[in-house]
């Protein structure tokens, strides 16, 4: 919330511009919906009535896009929050139920299908399915859009603020970080992130980040030991780089734009030996007690405007066509959210690796969070 | 648990003779009886029960497979490299938590005698407000609090500007004395309430008696005060020590995140390290500590034949 207060006439600034764009071609829309009417509405309905049960990451949706989204389906949104895709699956695999929106990103949602926890709907049937972007629609973790609708997608690098920490330009690696004995430096609580990073600061390479040779893990703990950041959490980073507490942070992309909007210092680096390109999916966990508001809420989010706005207040980029033209110009200009050319071959999906690398990945993540 | 100060009894001032001590029905007793049971001994049998069996492949859950590597693991790390060594990592977490939850009991005893003192001290309304004000933080959530803690006391904080004002350096927030000073806040009322109850008994006219044959001030406290209140203290170091061995909130929101005390390392493996059986049996350890602790508070103060009973 704190971040926004800024951007908000920018935000109001978009929406505006959304509303005139809506109304612009509102008249085309209702003259040939009239048409398929009868259909649409009986395949897809677009209102409804209830909650829809949204579980998605801590501070990732804006509540006023929540209240546009009330306002025009009459459905109320009820929002919970998680903070790492492991949280997540714990959550939803201890028993709770009652989500009927969730938000797996990539690895996470093939690992979720595999266990026989998604709903497959036919996402790419939607009403607002048309909008996937084409390379966005046949993903490894689910081809087609069966289960899920994209939302928004970004890398994980390092926040840095250049006023406070000087050798933020010397910074050019995960190993630099890990091995700089940095003060003030915070890092995510993931534990994908932590071991993937310090896998490929020891020399992991990006296709073989789901090895199950433990050498590589052994390294990867040997140079997590020298890793000792004075806060390990998912929540409320945000602002301690903006206020200048922190000065470095293992950050999303888009977070570190939130940041740099407040606080111009920060920048965002891309580590040499490369960094995860996530995506965060919709989806319907099997037993969702609103199945058909759930449905509409999704294809909702599809629609470019109201994706554009979700990305606006974000700071992500977002998987929809369409959207582009409604973002804000400071989002588009942001080397940290749109990859200069030079970076781009850096990035490389989040692994999704078998079960045994996986424990492999949980044992080097709890040794280094228990020997903090 | 219970902890019960014995009260002393209030003699004839029953009202009819249908509350006679010992002599009501116990029917009354049985439905809590049966709560207690369903919510505490139940739970409690599952996570033994958990401590003993195999973690499935798929993380969360449990595999219907008797193992003792779970207790092992407390003690002996499977290192990558295939090779054992001893772990000192849990038991360093556990003494942590004991060393934070002694410093908690110790400075919060220190602040609630005088205080408790000063209330039981003032007259009938007065006490009545006064109490009131030290169960005022429990109409608010602890999480509410716990986040107010942290603007209160981050760097940029009231107290990190005043201090600024005098190039003073402010920075605990995410460290070890931050999540001390958070257990501190919460657990205060938990130690002022029973050295109140016990202090509210107290006939001042004693210390009085006292004082006036002679006595020196220290020793009227020593002597004469000291060990009526002392029932409520030994109550408040009971339910001061324990609950704060067992915290996770405050380590959590004010020490950074970081695994500083045993409930994180428990709340981490039923959560994203999704190791039930492990945390079950880090949670049995704890519990079989505590039940320990509170053994040796009741022998200490049977022999000292003080009527608290723990337990």
């Amino acid at each position: 919330m704190f971040v926004k207060t800024k951007r908000k006439a920018s935000y109001a600034a978009i929406l505006a511009a959304g509303a005139l764009l809506l109304s612009a071609c509102g008249g085309e829309t209702t003259a040939s919906s009239t048409e398929s009417a009868p259909a649409a509405t009986s395949e897809f309905p677009t209102t409804g009535s209830g909650v829809v049960n949204l579980y998605n990451w801590t501070d990732y949706i804006d509540p006023a896009i929540l209240e546009k989204f009330t306002a025009e389906t009459g459905i109320e949104v009820i929002l919970d929050v998680f903070d790492s895709n492991e949280t997540l699956l714990a959550k939803l695999q201890s028993g709770a139920t009652g989500y009927d929106v969730i938000m797996p990103s990539d690895y996470m949602v093939a690992q979720m299908i595999e266990l026989g926890m998604l709903q497959n709907v036919d996402v790419a049937s939607f009403p607002n399915g048309k909008n996937i972007a084409p390379e966005f629609m046949d993903v490894y973790f689910d081809p087609g859009r069966a289960y899920t609708a994209p939302y928004m997608y970004g890398s994980t690098g390092i926040a840095c603020n250049t006023k406070l920490e000087p050798e933020c330009e010397n910074i050019k690696s995960w190993s630099d970080l890990f091995t700089g004995n940095f003060a003030n430096v915070n890092a995510l609580k993931d534990q994908v992130e932590i071991v993937s990073a310090a896998l490929r600061a020891t020399g992991t390479a990006a296709e073989d980040l789901c090895t199950t040779d433990t050498a590589n893990y052994i390294a990867a703990e040997e140079i997590l030991s020298g890793f000792k950041p004075a806060v390990i959490d998912n929540d409320g980073g945000n602002v301690r780089m903006i206020t200048g507490q922190a000065t470095i942070r293992t950050s999303w992309n888009g977070d570190t734009h939130r940041m740099k909007m407040e606080n111009p210092d920060i920048i965002f680096i891309y580590p040499s030996e490369g960094l995860n390109f996530w995506s965060d999916h919709m989806a319907i966990p099997v037993g969702a007690p609103n199945l058909d508001n759930a449905k509409i809420f999704m294809n909702w989010m599809m629609d470019p405007a109201n994706m554009a706005a979700a990305s606006n207040f974000s700071g992500y980029n977002n998987a929809i066509t369409g959207t582009s033209d409604l973002m804000d110009d400071e989002l588009k200009s942001d080397p940290a959210v749109i990859v200069p050319a030079e970076f781009t071959s850096l990035l490389s999906t989040v692994p999704n690796c078998g079960e045994e690398a996986r424990e492999l990945y949980t044992q080097v993540f709890t040794t280094w969070l228990d020997s903090q | 648990m219970t902890v019960t100060t014995s009260t002393p009894k209030s003699g004839s001032t029953q009202r009819g003779n249908r509350a006679r001590p010992g002599q009501s029905s116990p029917k009354l007793a049985y439905l809590p009886i049966i709560f207690l049971a369903f919510a505490i001994g139940i739970p409690l049998l599952i996570i033994v029960v958990y401590s003993f069996l195999e973690k499935p492949s798929q993380g969360t859950g449990v595999k219907w497979v008797f193992t003792t590597e779970n207790y092992k693991a407390l003690f002996i790390q499977q290192k990558l490299d295939g090779t054992t060594a001893l772990d000192t990592r849990y038991l360093k977490v556990l003494w942590t938590s004991f060393t934070y939850s002694l410093i908690t009991t110790t400075v919060t005893l220190i602040l609630s005698v005088p205080v408790a003192m000063w209330i039981a001290t003032r007259d009938a309304r007065r006490r009545t407000l006064l109490v009131a004000l030290v169960t005022l933080p429990f109409w608010i959530s602890i999480l509410i609090r716990t986040y107010g803690m942290r603007q209160i006391i981050a760097d940029e904080g009231p107290i990190g500007k005043f201090l600024g004002l005098f190039n003073i350096d402010w920075s605990i927030l995410y460290s070890p004395p931050a999540t001390i000073l958070g257990l501190i806040y919460v657990f205060l009322p938990f130690m002022i309430l029973p050295i109140y109850a016990s202090a509210e008994r107290f006939d001042f006219r004693l210390a009085e008696a006292a004082y006036d044959l002679g006595a020196k001030k220290l020793t009227v406290v020593r002597k004469i005060i000291l060990p009526a209140i002392r029932p409520g203290i030994i109550s408040g170091i009971a339910l001061v020590f324990i609950p704060a061995l067992g915290s996770f909130l405050q380590s959590d929101m004010l020490g950074g995140g970081k695994t500083n005390m045993v409930a994180n390392v428990i709340a981490n493996n039923f959560g994203q390290a999704r190791n039930w059986p492990f945390g079950s049996a880090l949670a049995v350890l704890l519990i079989v500590l505590t039940l320990l602790f509170v053994l040796i508070i009741q022998g200490i103060s049977q022999r000292r034949g003080d009527k608290v009973e723990l337990v």
